[in-house]
């Protein structure tokens, strides 16, 4: 059992959480996740660990509500428990100075984003934050970026806040006004195939973090598979990220809608219980 | 490990033992039919996940019990990879002591309850048992191996052994299937403070989220772990050792040996095209969803899966089987076999194969896939095959298949299990310098000690041996166990 101790609202759809769980928040590492159950019916989902606080023995987890598993979870309030938290899992991501560092972050992407950006920064590079959401009231994490980054954009699709347009407008505005050495693309599966044909166009190496589905999470069952450069990989243990050139995106789209009906009948049940 | 033949000839010339060979004449005993495990309808039994066998009354197994000559150098202890002393659990039975046979059985085998319902005995004792000479159906050695295991389980008379000598060395396995259970069992008898570390949320391995639940229920498991508990043994769910917690941790928190029971946990997919289509699935997914997570529960539990009206398994062991009549039991209405060799060969207990037939699986054997062919949503449609021939005989000893061309066809599929085979999970060979691995990626140790390449860790089960079976993973657990009280003894205090 891992107990709440904080919980904030980012957005209206999106939970901040911090969880005890001590010897995850020792050993993680950005770019890692952990798998949660919430209850014993509970199904096993992963969820990135946003922030860590070793001293404290906690996790910081940024959760989307986007059907019953995530609501389950962002139901839970201080004082109660999540029935299971395992993890840190995946590899880190790899942190280097390069010299310029684009962060691209979409939705609640921006939540795994932000402690690989950081990473970024600490490390010495020049780090540009481009963060896109459907509007003002979606965006998440903004003011934590900005601390850190040396600049950040913001754009939104229907003008609400920032620029309104599509993320890869904001990107490519600077892919052509400077030298990128990395980009880094984290979002909805549509975004990170659109921000990887735009880079791949300028020739900038990036990398995605992928949020297909999973069960153990220990490279035991294969549900995470992804093709990637034309072979298979399971994203629990060989990423989450890969070469944003070399992913098979569609594949991707079209697995993660593996249970489609199966989430709108468990989903329609579960607002019935609420009520 | 060899069992002391005076030890077996003092329990076989005990009084009772003596009178009770006497009362019956070999002629007699062997002219007793065998006994027929009873079981559910196979119509009944495919409507849900209750056990298929219900286990044998007590006057069918001390009917069974009696079949048994009660040889004086009985072979079918020889072909027991933990020796159980089997005439004398036998014979109790047949005594009408149950609970006496029960506590025989645990003397070499700490979860009986387990095998008698999932060791090939076929290949086992029971091929070993001299009435295959007489060419006559061997005694029924796993049903009475369950039949007493059950009894003391039912009667909820469990005796827990007093452990003297309780000593404040910690020791740690790895995982929680058959071989760490085993191991720990032993050593905690031993008084050595043993802690498990389990990645999953729910303990002992395969017999968790691998076999399921009308094979082998999981209230039987939970009893196992239960009685590990009362023997003091600590569990840690949700710990994974090379991510959460490392060996050199452990160390430094004065765990001072190690045995990894990891297990051979990295599915194999068959990298044919459109194996990645919607529908497809590895066995351990699929068995992990519905044992595990209960999907077939679902929407009442959260964890979805498809269930397929035709669904094809890939393979042709336990695994293969238990996925098919899985799908059977999740509404399949044409669920098949699909084996590249013929039925002879394959690798899974007769018992499942005839259970599989009897809850109408189709047995596609010679038939190989080659390629998936997906819907425009990309869910899995269709499969091509192709038939093979059997050529010469290969290392294993069967014969291999091969490519007969131009056979190809295609067949209508919505749901696809993978089984064909397991890897050893490379996340632990690769966490621990020093280790030794094989070309299989398993771990390599001494025979004799299951000691590895690393002095304080030992290693068994699957994770050294690649798939094998419950019976010689716990053989396996109970060898570490040994050997490495033996180090930890000549160990200098304190190094
Ligand atoms: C490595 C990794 C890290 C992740 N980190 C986070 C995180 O930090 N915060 C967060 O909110 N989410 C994260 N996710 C996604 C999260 O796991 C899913 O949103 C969650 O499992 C959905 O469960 P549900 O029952 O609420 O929704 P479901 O009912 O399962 O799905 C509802 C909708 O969400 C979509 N969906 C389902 N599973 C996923 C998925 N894995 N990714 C994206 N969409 C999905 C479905 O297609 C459907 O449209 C991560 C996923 C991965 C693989
Ligand atoms: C579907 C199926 C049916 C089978 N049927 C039969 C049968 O009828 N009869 C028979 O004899 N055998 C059968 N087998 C084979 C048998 O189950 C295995 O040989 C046996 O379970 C191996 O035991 P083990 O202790 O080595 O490992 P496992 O049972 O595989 O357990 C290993 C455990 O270690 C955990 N683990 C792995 N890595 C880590 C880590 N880094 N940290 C912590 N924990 C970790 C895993 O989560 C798992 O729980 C079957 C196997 C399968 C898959
Ligand atoms: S443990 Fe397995 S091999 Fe040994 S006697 Fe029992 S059924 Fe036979
Ligand atoms: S989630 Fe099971 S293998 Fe990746």
């Amino acid at each position: 059992m891992n107990k709440v101790v904080e919980k904030e609202l980012l957005s209206e759809n999106v939970v901040k959480l911090v969880v005890e769980a001590q010897a995850i928040a020792r050993k993680q590492c950005p770019g890692q996740f952990v798998i949660v159950r919430t209850d014993e019916k509970g199904e096993r989902i992963p969820l990135t660990i946003a922030d860590a606080d070793r001293e404290r023995g906690t996790i910081t987890l940024i959760i989307q509500r986007v059907g019953t598993s995530s609501c389950k979870i962002t139901g839970l309030n201080p004082g109660d428990a999540l029935a299971d938290v395992s993890g840190p899992l995946g590899r880190p991501t790899h942190v280097e100075k390069l010299g310029t560092v684009l962060a691209c972050g979409g939705g609640v992407g921006i939540a795994p984003l932000y402690p690989i950006a950081r990473a970024f920064k600490q490390a010495g590079n020049r780090l540009i934050a481009v963060l896109g959401a459907r509007n003002r009231e979606l965006l998440i994490l903004e003011k934590e970026m900005a601390a850190f980054a040396d600049e950040t954009i913001i754009m939104t699709d229907d003008g609400s806040y920032g620029r309104k347009g599509v993320i890869t407008v904001g990107i490519e505005d600077v892919l052509k006004r400077e030298p990128v050495h990395l980009a880094v693309a984290i979002g909805p599966a549509v975004m990170m195939k659109f921000t990887a044909l735009l880079t791949k166009r300028y020739e900038v190496p990036t990398i995605a973090s992928l949020n297909t589905i999973m069960v153990d999470g220990t490279g035991m069952c294969g549900a995470c598979r992804v093709s990637v450069g034309g072979k298979t990989k399971f994203v629990c243990v060989d990423g989450p990220e890969f070469d944003a050139h070399q992913i098979d995106y569609d594949e991707m789209i079209q697995r993660l809608n593996t249970y489609k009906a199966e989430e709108k009948l468990s989903f329609d049940g579960y607002l019935k219980s609420l009520s | 490990m060899p069992v002391d033949p005076q030890d077996l000839h003092a329990d076989r010339g005990q009084e009772w033992r003596n009178e009770l060979r006497a009362s019956l004449s070999a002629k007699e005993r062997s002219a007793l039919p065998r006994v027929r495990m009873p079981e559910l309808d196979a119509r009944e039994r495919s409507a849900g996940f209750r056990e298929v066998n219900t286990g044998l009354s007590e006057e069918m197994a001390v009917r069974e019990a009696k079949r048994c000559l009660d040889c004086a150098a009985p072979t079918c202890i020889s072909g027991c990879p933990v020796n159980i002393n089997i005439p004398g659990f036998i014979k109790l039975i047949e005594k009408g002591d149950f609970l006496a046979a029960a506590r025989k059985l645990k003397e070499t085998n700490a979860l009986p309850a387990v095998c008698g319902r999932v060791c090939p005995q076929e290949v086992q004792c029971e091929a070993n048992c001299v009435y295959q000479k007489m060419k006559k159906p061997p005694v029924a050695i796993g049903y009475l191996e369950r039949f007493a295991s059950d009894c003391e389980r039912l009667a909820g008379d469990v005796v827990v052994p007093a452990i003297e000598n309780r000593s404040p060395v910690r020791v740690a396995a790895v995982g929680s299937g058959p071989a760490s259970l085993t191991f720990a069992g032993q050593m905690a008898k031993w008084g050595y403070r043993v802690t498990v570390f389990e990645a999953l949320h729910e303990l002992a391995g395969v017999l968790s989220y691998g076999i399921p639940e009308f094979r082998l229920p999981k209230s039987i498991v939970r009893s196992e772990i239960a009685y590990l508990e009362a023997l003091g043994v600590t569990f840690e769910r949700n710990v994974i050792v090379g991510k959460t917690i490392t060996i050199e941790d452990m160390r430094e928190q004065g765990y001072q040996g190690f045995f990894i029971g990891s297990g051979a946990g990295l599915p194999k997919f068959m990298h044919v095209p459109g194996e990645n289509a919607i529908g497809i699935y590895s066995s351990n997914e699929y068995l992990t969803r519905v044992n595990l997570m209960k999907a077939y529960q679902f929407p009442s539990y959260d964890t979805p899966i498809v269930r397929g009206k035709r669904v094809a398994v890939i393979g042709g062991g336990n695994t293969a089987m238990d996925s098919v009549r899985t799908a059977v039991r999740l509404g399949a209405e044409k669920a098949m076999i699909v084996y590249r060799r013929s039925e002879q060969e394959m690798p899974a207990r007769i018992e499942e194969v005839h259970h599989a037939k009897e809850e109408g699986v189709e047995f596609l054997t010679l038939t190989n896939p080659i390629e998936y062919i997906a819907d425009n949503e990309g869910r899995v449609q269709q499969m091509k095959v192709q038939k093979m021939g059997l050529g010469a005989a290969d290392d294993s000893g069967r014969r291999r298949p091969v490519v007969i061309a131009g056979s190809d066809y295609l067949i209508d599929v919505d749901t696809v299990v993978v089984g064909v085979g397991t890897d050893p999970n490379p996340l632990i060979p690769r966490s621990i310098r020093g280790l030794e691995v094989s070309k299989w990626g398993t771990i390599v140790v001494d025979e004799a000690t299951m000691q590895t390449a690393v002095p304080d860790i030992f290693a068994g089960g699957d994770i050294v041996r690649g798939g094998a079976t419950v019976i010689l993973a716990m053989g396996d657990g109970k060898k570490a166990a040994a050997a490495m009280r033996d180090y930890l003894l000549k160990k200098p205090a304190g190094g």
